[in-house]
C-alpha cells in the first residue's frame, strides 16, 4: 500500500494573506477583551491591517483579509455564526464595499483617514440596518446611530492615521 | 501631534470635516424626540377639554370629589390643585413630554399631553 499525501499547493500570496490575516486576528481577538461601555463600540484596530494591505496589494488582499479575521477571529472567541459573528461580517461587507470606492479616489488628496473613516461608517451603517432588519426589528435601533458614529469617526481617524504613519514609514 | 497632522491629505480633513458635521447634526436630529402641542383633559377617560400649549391659562374641570384645577403654560402643563387624598398628580409637575400624563384617579380625572411625533407610547412616574 502506497501512502497517499494530499498536497496544497502554496502560493507566495497565500502566505503573504495568511501573514496579515494572521496580524488582523490578533489584533482583533486582543481587543474582543477590552471593555466596552457598548456593544458595538470598539477601535477595531484589525482594520489597521486591512488598510495596509489594501494601500500595498489592493482591494483583492485586503477582502481576503478581512473575512477571514471575521471567520478566523470569532471561531477563536466563541462567536462563530452567534448574532455577534452576522453583525461582524455584515460590518465587513459594508467596509469592504466603502473601501472599494476609497481606493479609487485620487491618492494625492485622499489618504489612508479618508479610508478609514469612509469604512468605519460604512461598518456601523450596515451593522445598523441588518440590527434593524434582524435583530431589534425596531425603529428605536436608530437611536444608538450618534453613538456609533461619533464612535466610529474617533477610531475611523486614529485607526487611519496610524495606517498612514506605517505606511509612511516603509516607503 | 504636528508629525501625526502631516499625514493628513487635503482631502482627508475634507472627509472628517464632512463625518463630524453628520455626527453633530444626528444627535440632536435623533434625541430631540417631539415637543408636545396639546394638552388633553379626560374625565372619565372622555375628553372634556383640549387646549394648545401656547398661551397660559386655568381650567378647572369637576369630578366626583370635587374640582381639579389644570393649568397650561407654553410647552407644559400641570394638575395645579385636586381634591384626592394622596395629590399624585400634582405633584408630578409639569408634563413637558408628548404623551406624558398625570393621573388624578380618585377625581376620574387625567391631564396628557400629546404631539405631532410622539416619543413614548406614556410616560407616568
Amino acid at each position: 500500500m502506497t501512502a497517499s499525501t494530499i498536497e496544497l499547493a502554496v502560493t507566495p500570496d497565500d502566505r503573504r494573506i495568511a501573514r496579515h490575516a494572521a496580524a488582523a486576528i490578533a489584533l482583533a481577538v486582543a481587543e474582543a477583551a477590552l471593555p466596552s461601555p457598548l456593544p458595538g463600540v470598539k477601535p477595531g484596530l484589525a482594520n489597521i491591517v486591512v488598510l495596509i494591505v489594501l494601500w500595498r496589494h489592493g482591494w483583492r488582499d485586503a477582502a481576503w483579509v478581512s473575512l477571514l479575521r471575521v471567520v478566523a477571529g470569532s471561531l477563536l472567541i466563541g462567536q462563530f455564526l452567534a448574532p455577534g459573528f452576522f453583525l461582524a461580517l455584515t460590518g465587513a461587507l459594508a467596509s469592504l464595499a466603502a473601501l472599494a470606492l476609497a481606493v479609487r479616489l485620487p491618492r494625492r488628496w485622499f489618504g489612508a483617514v479618508t479610508a478609514s473613516v469612509l469604512a468605519a461608517f460604512a461598518h456601523i451603517g450596515g451593522q445598523l440596518l441588518l440590527a434593524r432588519l434582524w435583530l431589534v426589528p425596531h425603529d428605536g435601533v436608530f437611536l444608538l446611530a450618534p453613538v456609533f458614529g461619533l464612535s466610529a469617526l474617533v477610531f475611523g481617524i486614529v485607526n487611519g492615521l496610524v495606517a498612514a504613519k506605517l505606511l509612511n514609514e516603509d516607503d | 501631534m504636528k508629525a501625526w497632522l502631516a499625514l493628513l491629505r487635503p482631502g482627508d480633513g475634507f472627509v472628517v470635516l464632512v463625518a463630524a458635521l453628520a455626527v453633530g447634526v444626528s444627535f440632536p436630529l435623533l434625541w430631540a424626540g417631539g415637543r408636545p402641542e396639546r394638552a388633553v383633559v379626560r374625565v372619565d377617560g372622555k375628553v372634556v377639554a383640549e387646549f394648545p400649549l401656547t398661551a397660559p391659562r386655568r381650567y378647572t374641570v369637576a369630578g366626583p370629589l370635587g374640582e381639579t384645577v389644570i393649568e397650561i403654560a407654553p410647552g407644559r402643563a400641570r394638575v395645579l390643585s385636586d381634591p384626592g387624598p394622596r395629590q399624585y398628580c400634582v405633584q408630578q409637575g409639569w408634563l413637558t413630554r408628548p404623551n406624558a400624563i398625570a393621573i388624578c384617579a380618585p377625581n376620574h380625572v387625567s391631564l396628557s399631553l400629546s404631539g405631532r411625533e410622539a416619543s413614548h407610547d406614556s410616560l407616568n412616574y
